[in-house]
Formats: C-alpha cells, sequence, structure tokens
C-alpha cells in the first residue's frame, strides 16, 4: 500500500492495480460544510486530470480530478446519504471512488505524504 | 480542488484584528477583508437561528442627509413613502436609475431633522456620487466614515442587547433610537438581513472592538461570518444586490412592489416613475421568484430555468443549500406567466438537468418583531 498526493489536494491509496481516491484533511477545511458529492460511475474510463467527481459545500461546488487513468471500479455508495462524512474522515470512509490504475508510472509524478503533508503548511 | 485567492490591496475594516483573534478565515468582499467563516457555515447558521449571532457589516455605506425638505427630496430617487414616515422609523427602500433600474437597495431612516441611510458596501462609492449629482445643491450628504456597523440577530438578540443598551428590547421592527451600549453612544435599530429579530448597532469604530467583546461575553452570542449570512438572507427570501438585482431590474420586477408607497403609486415622481407604474398596472415580463430543486445538489447563481417546452426563461440570481431546511433552495427571475407558485421549471447547470418548482418566499418564516398597533 501507498498513499500519493496531487497538488489539487487530492490523495490516491494504492494496492496493488487498484487506487482508493479523496479528498484531503486539508481540502475538506478549505471547503467547510459538505452538503453534496457526486462520484463517477463504474465503468467510466478516466484519463489523468480528469473532472471525477464534484463536491459541493453551501458556498460553492469544486471538480474533483482523476489523479490517474484507468477505469472506475466503484463509487463510494455512503457519500450519496451522508456528504458531510467527507468531513468527518476525508482520508478514510470518505473516500471518492476506486480505480483500475492503468499505467502505475503516473503515480511517480505525485507527492507522497510527507511531502504533501509539508506543502500544504506553506499555504 | 486548488482555490487561490488575492489578498493583496483590500482594505481593512475596524475589527478586522479582533476577527482575525476570533478565528476567522478572512475572505475579498466589497474591497474589503472580511470574515466568511469562524467554526463553519452550518454551525453558525444554525447558531442564528437558535441563539443570537454577531455579524460585522462595517463595510456598509452609512450616509446622512441633511437640508430643508431632505424627505421630498430623496423622494425623486427612491419609491418609497418618506414624507409621512415618522421620526425614528426605517424604512426598506431603492435608489433607482432613470430608466427605473435599481442602484442599490438600502434602508432609510428619519433621524430628527435628517435621513440615516444605510447603503451596500460594493456600491456606496457609486451612490453617493448619483445622490451628490442628482439630489440639488440644498441637501447635504455626509459618508459618515468613522462609524462602524454590527448587527446582533437571532431569537436571543433582545435579552442580550437589553442587559447593555436597556430599553433597546423596546424597539419595535423597523425602529430605531439613540442608546448607550457598554458605555459607548450608538444608534440602534430593530432590523436585519436574517429573517430573525435583531438589531444593527452603529458605534463609532474607535469603539467597536469594545462593543464587539461586550456582545460576545454573553454566552447567548458567537461571531458570524458572511458564508451564514447569505443563507440566512436566502432563507428569508431577500434579495442580494448585484445578484438578485442590478440596473436591469425594476422594484415590480424583484417583487419588492410592497417597497413603492400608496402615494408614490397615485403620484410618481421618483425616478423611472413611467416605467415603475405601467409595470405595477400591466405586470413586468420577469418576475423574481423563489425555487426548490429536488435532489441534494445547489444550484447557483448563473444557472438557466428553462419550461416544460424547453425553452429559456430565467436565470438563477442566488442559491444554496438551506441548512434550515436540508435542502436546496434558490433565487431567479422568470418570465411572469411562470411565476406562480407550485410551477414546473427545469434548471440547468453544467450541462445537468434538475427538477424544480416556484416556491413561496420565506422559505423559511420571518420572526420579526412587530408590536400590536405599532
Amino acid at each position: 500500500m501507498s498513499l500519493h498526493f496531487t497538488g489539487e489536494h487530492e490523495w490516491i491509496r494504492v494496492d496493488g492495480d487498484v487506487g482508493t481516491v479523496g479528498i484531503s484533511s486539508h481540502a475538506q477545511e478549505a471547503l467547510g460544510d459538505i452538503v453534496f458529492a457526486e462520484v463517477p460511475e463504474t465503468g467510466r474510463s478516466l484519463n489523468k486530470g480528469d473532472e471525477a467527481a464534484v463536491v459541493e459545500s453551501v458556498k460553492a461546488a469544486s471538480d474533483v480530478y482523476s489523479p490517474v487513468a484507468g477505469e472506475v471500479i466503484e463509487g463510494n455508495p455512503a457519500l450519496a446519504e451522508d456528504p458531510a462524512l467527507i468531513n468527518r474522515d476525508p482520508e478514510g470512509h470518505g473516500w471518492f471512488f476506486k480505480i483500475r490504475i492503468a499505467d502505475a508510472a503516473e503515480l511517480d509524478g505525485l507527492m507522497d505524504e510527507a511531502a504533501y503533508r509539508e506543502w500544504v503548511k506553506t499555504l | 480542488m486548488a482555490e487561490t485567492i488575492d489578498t493583496g490591496e483590500l482594505l481593512t475594516l475596524p475589527l478586522d484584528g479582533w476577527h482575525r483573534a476570533s478565528g476567522a478565515r478572512m475572505v475579498p468582499f466589497a474591497g474589503y477583508a472580511m470574515a466568511v467563516q469562524y467554526e463553519g457555515v452550518m454551525a453558525e447558521h444554525n447558531w442564528t437561528r437558535t441563539n443570537a449571532g454577531l455579524f460585522d457589516v462595517s463595510h456598509m455605506g452609512q450616509l446622512t442627509f441633511h437640508g430643508e425638505s431632505v424627505d421630498r427630496a430623496l423622494e425623486t430617487l427612491l419609491p418609497g413613502e418618506l414624507q409621512l414616515l415618522k421620526d425614528g422609523r426605517l424604512r426598506y427602500s431603492m435608489l433607482l436609475d432613470d430608466d427605473g433600474g435599481i442602484l442599490d437597495d438600502l434602508m432609510a431612516t428619519r433621524r430628527g431633522d435628517h435621513f440615516y441611510v444605510v447603503v451596500n458596501g460594493a456600491t456606496k462609492h457609486g451612490d453617493i456620487e448619483q445622490f451628490r449629482r442628482r439630489l440639488p445643491q440644498s441637501i447635504v450628504l455626509d459618508h459618515m466614515k468613522e462609524q462602524a456597523l454590527l448587527a446582533l440577530q437571532g431569537p436571543r438578540a433582545a435579552e442580550v442587547l437589553e442587559e447593555l443598551a436597556p430599553g433597546a428590547s423596546d424597539l419595535s421592527f423597523m425602529q430605531g433610537a439613540a442608546f448607550t451600549v457598554a458605555g459607548t453612544p450608538a444608534w440602534i435599530s430593530r432590523s436585519g438581513y436574517t429573517g430573525e429579530d435583531g438589531f444593527e448597532i452603529s458605534v463609532a469604530a474607535t469603539a467597536v472592538v469594545g462593543v464587539a467583546d461586550a456582545l460576545v461575553a454573553n454566552d447567548a452570542v458567537r461571531p458570524i461570518g458572511l458564508g451564514a449570512r447569505d443563507s440566512l438572507r436566502l432563507e428569508a427570501g431577500l434579495p442580494l444586490y448585484g445578484h438578485d438585482l442590478d440596473t436591469h431590474t425594476t422594484p415590480v420586477m424583484a417583487d419588492l412592489q410592497f417597497a413603492i408607497g400608496k402615494r408614490r403609486r397615485a403620484e410618481g415622481g421618483f425616478a423611472g416613475d413611467m416605467r415603475i407604474l405601467a409595470e405595477l398596472a400591466n405586470g413586468a415580463p420577469q418576475k423574481r421568484v423563489g425555487l426548490s430543486i429536488e435532489g441534494r445538489q445547489p444550484v447557483r447563481e448563473g444557472a438557466l430555468i428553462i419550461d416544460a417546452e424547453g425553452n429559456e426563461v430565467g436565470r438563477i440570481t442566488s442559491g444554496t443549500f438551506s441548512p434550515t431546511l436540508q435542502r436546496p433552495i434558490a433565487m431567479g427571475y422568470v418570465a411572469t406567466a411562470l411565476a406562480a407558485p407550485g410551477t414546473a421549471l427545469k434548471l440547468e447547470q453544467r450541462g445537468k438537468l434538475f427538477q424544480a418548482s416556484v416556491a413561496p418566499m420565506p422559505f423559511v418564516p420571518h420572526r420579526y418583531h412587530r408590536k400590536q398597533g405599532a
């Protein structure tokens, strides 16, 4: 298992060729109270950087981008009923979708956890 | 997810340091660095609906107008009944352009020999220019730049303020008077922008930190940011200038004809009167309405409103997720034929369609403190 972050505040936790994607604790805090989340359909093919999911707070809507290319295996079914789960547990149960990673080399361009946490402190 | 905010070149308000010390997240608004939230929009919204919220609205323009027949002079630009407005009473009105378009919405109070007018922060400099250019030379406008403005809103606002400004809780809705609050001279009116009972408190900028501290010393009071201010006013069905109102809208289109006095309807004599009186008689082409939206996703400003045949019939001007109702609400303009409550419409946002229906406003009932016979 390895954990990677994007400069857009998504995380991807990798187990074999499957990645679980969500938004970071920093991102959920910046968004505030999350009232809606829309996850991608199973089977959807995503390129790296594609708009994969939508997350909305009381104030604003934001896109969640796919950190890597691949095919969506599953969207988190819990988010439709309880979008605040993303606020409560952003890097755990508040995940957005699972993706079968097309090219593991794309992970090399992402930040590791230590680098991301350090970078976020500078924002 | 990335979001960068340029906070350079922003003006600061008298409570700037107080907000930062209170844990506020600051954002640019109306040219100022302002508090958008403290503990979170949802918590602040709910706190205001159940206790008392303290809002810093010092960005708003506080103006006085002196001069002979100042009421008649202001009536040439505002469609409200000002001549019959009693001392210490305030009225919601609008500054109109010569075509009847809304340049700003405002609160006007008769205060002894003059009028005290509060206008929006983002529009205040333009308003002042309009007033100076279009009012007679005999009317003297003063921009009270040294005054700060606080709002205390919510069902516990009256009990809190009564302790610091004895007698304030005797005011009725849309009435104002001079008080001393926490040792500082203040003009207090029973008014606000949340739909709740509450007060607006004008004090010298040099004293506002002490007043804010005295208010939050009461456990019933918490500071509230712009985020919750917006969701509260939207639930209350109150329009926001620059979004729900602009120069392309008139008081009749905006469904604000309550602000046009009975005598004014008969006599006219205000900017844009020909058009506005015609709209009162025959209806305006478009009307501001509330919308209830199916599902959970908010539909926001800029979304298209579409009728059953697929024609674009208007646009959303404000939308959010209602913390009180736990569902999305919005307001927008539609062709007047489609403005009846219950009318089914579709909304289009980022290529996605939403089912909606026209809903009466306010979405959440007002709880103003109205006295019988007052």
